[in-house]
């Protein structure tokens, strides 16, 4: 029986064809091979050109990347960015999904659009419009200012463009949302507040954390608005790594892109285990 | 839904920091560079609206045309590598049982949330011309230089005297190779979902009636998720034709792309009236993709409509 099967596929055993199959492991091997590599090459013991011979183990350069006080301070940056981004981003990812599920209003088509347009248009666009706009009011932080508020220039973009796939993913979960239940919290007395806050909030609870991840991933990820954003001393790490690999390339490099790799894999460990815990509840 | 009078209050609490944030820091800059695009530079740090066409014009030198035109092809090419390579791999997930399909979904999504520098340096390092990958072609050479020798073909050198490296750093074939690398999960996830939503019974059916596989494929599987093509094909080639960091890196600033050469006008050459006309342009072949895709999707519904109704 089974070999029978095998002689001549079914109507959708597609991945059963070793044709396909092999495109799948070499379209596999292409996504990963460079990042395996550059993993490896972190721990290489070789001074210069660290990346062409491998000369033996070593953890040196985590050390020495650890001990760089401006990758440290570029890799601190990063971090606050998305995480302060990412609170302003669920916040208002959340009051907009509500908006666009609940009410009918004029010209909504229109919003809707609006919303929309940070996810599709090219990053550089934003990154030149944002940064002109701040340079045309003047908005610019002064040098000096003290940390985190140095960074508000490039926090603003970051919600700008991360708020609106906040809003999506939130969205989608507000569909499965049952609005009788809205009904009964009224008829037994909640106020607007309250329904939002004991009946709306908590079936929302999966998205807001999708959303944040999502809002979280994108703002440490970001290169080119920050570029644009970004001043002499507030570095993040994505724009310090760039120069550091226009100057030279060293296996420090490596070595911080697997910690971040590795924080990365860790973030979406968490993204997945809530996303089958909201699916357990529903 | 209910109508915003009814609740006039709680509306404009929700609507007015969405639609105010949008505004402020999305919208008003666009004005602004809009204003920019028309305008020009009196001053290191100052430019004055003048309502000129200038800017526009500039557009239609030769050399901002080359570089427009490189830009599209190399996006275009990218795309059609990742429409080839991200349909099989949508179909093997698509197809394959279930308990496997979150693994092999996770396997492409995976780099997707991976930081698009970190991996744009890994391909870098293993693109040199001592990188990984032509170790690998040199070994291949090796081995295949020393079949012919084994088979007595040694003296004729027919693959030349010792293996030459293959260059991709500044070379189209890096930045193409960039592209595809970094957008091709972007490629797979809507394919996926519509071969997820595909009636497979129609498949059954043609195969029933006596048509083989790669004819099931290109008259019923193929046409009945075209529409999810279209969407991976506009979400793969937007990003791409914007892209700042692959060209960047991998082109070695010898394969500029658009993105490329507005950074310059604002961060070298300080033009920035022309720099916010390019990147203007640039937003208009943006909304022109995305409205023709709009219009195609409208006609096809009423299509659609009419043969139902």
């Amino acid at each position: 029986m089974a070999r029978r099967r095998r002689q001549r596929p079914g109507p959708f055993d597609y991945s059963r064809k070793l044709s396909l199959q092999m495109v799948f492991v070499l379209a596999t091997i292409f996504l990963y091979a460079p990042i395996i590599v550059l993993i490896i090459f972190s721990f290489n013991d070789s001074r210069r050109g660290g990346n062409v011979i491998w000369r033996g183990f070593t953890t040196d350069y985590y050390v020495k990347a650890a001990n760089n006080a401006s990758l440290i301070e570029a890799f601190t940056n990063s971090l606050t960015i998305a995480v302060i981004s990412t609170i302003f981003s669920v916040i208002l990812g959340a009051i907009t999904a509500v908006v666009l599920w609940r009410w009918r209003f004029p010209l909504k088509p229109g919003f809707e659009g609006l919303v929309a347009l940070p996810i599709v248009i090219p990053e550089i666009c934003l990154g030149v419009a944002v940064a002109v706009f701040f340079s045309y009011f003047g908005l610019y932080v002064p040098p000096g200012t003290p940390w985190p508020f140095n960074l508000t220039n490039i926090i603003i973009a970051h919600i700008t463009f991360s708020f609106p796939f906040a809003a999506m993913v939130i969205r989608t979960r507000l569909q499965s949302f049952n609005r009788e239940m809205e009904e009964a919290a009224k008829d037994l007395g909640a106020t607007e507040f309250q329904v939002f806050r004991d009946v709306i909030l908590p079936h929302l609870k999966p998205g807001l954390i999708a959303g944040g991840l999502l809002a979280f991933t994108l703002s440490l990820d970001d290169f080119v608005i920050t570029f644009f954003t970004s001043g002499p001393d507030t570095v993040t790490f994505p724009v310090k790594v760039y120069s550091m690999v226009r100057f030279s390339v060293t296996p420090e490099i490596n070595a911080a892109s697997t910690v971040l790799i590795l924080i990365t894999l860790v973030l979406t460990a968490i993204a997945m285990r809530y996303q089958s815990f909201g699916d357990d509840r529903q | 839904m209910e109508d915003f009078r009814r609740n006039l209050r709680v509306f404009l609490a929700f609507f007015t920091p969405s639609f105010g944030w949008l505004a402020l820091f999305f919208l008003a800059p666009l004005v602004i560079i809009f204003l920019y695009s028309v305008g020009e530079t009196v001053s290191l740090t100052e430019v004055k609206t003048t309502w000129t066409f200038a800017n526009y014009a500039r557009l239609t030198e030769p050399e901002i045309v080359t570089l427009f035109i490189r830009s599209l092809w190399l996006a275009g090419i990218s795309t059609v590598i990742c429409l080839l390579v991200g349909y099989p791999v949508a179909l093997v997930i698509a197809t394959a049982p279930p308990k496997w399909k979150p693994w092999l979904l996770l396997i492409v999504i995976l780099p997707f949330w991976t930081n698009l520098l970190i991996r744009t340096y890994a391909l870098l390092n293993i693109l040199g011309t001592r990188g990984r990958v032509n170790d690998l072609f040199e070994w291949i050479w090796v081995q295949a230089d020393g079949a012919l020798r084994f088979v007595g073909l040694g003296e004729y050198q027919l693959l030349g005297e010792e293996y030459e490296p293959i260059v991709f750093l500044g070379r189209w074939s890096g930045v193409i190779i960039g592209l595809v690398y970094v957008h091709l999960p972007f490629t797979v996830l809507p394919i996926y979902a519509a071969l997820e939503r595909l009636e497979r019974s129609y498949l059954e059916a043609s195969l029933d009636l006596g048509a083989g596989q790669w004819r099931t494929f290109r008259s019923i599987l193929l046409p009945m998720t075209m529409v999810g093509v279209i969407t991976a094909a506009i979400i793969t080639f937007i990003p791409m034709l914007g892209s700042y960091l692959t060209p960047a890196l991998l082109g070695r600033g010898q394969v500029d792309m658009i993105a490329n050469v507005i950074e310059r006008q604002f961060k070298g050459a300080n033009d920035w009236p022309f720099g916010a006309a390019m990147s203007l342009f640039l937003l208009y072949v943006t909304f022109i993709i995305l409205a023709l895709q709009a219009i195609a999707a409208m006609r096809r519904s009423r299509l659609r409509g009419r043969e139902h109704g």
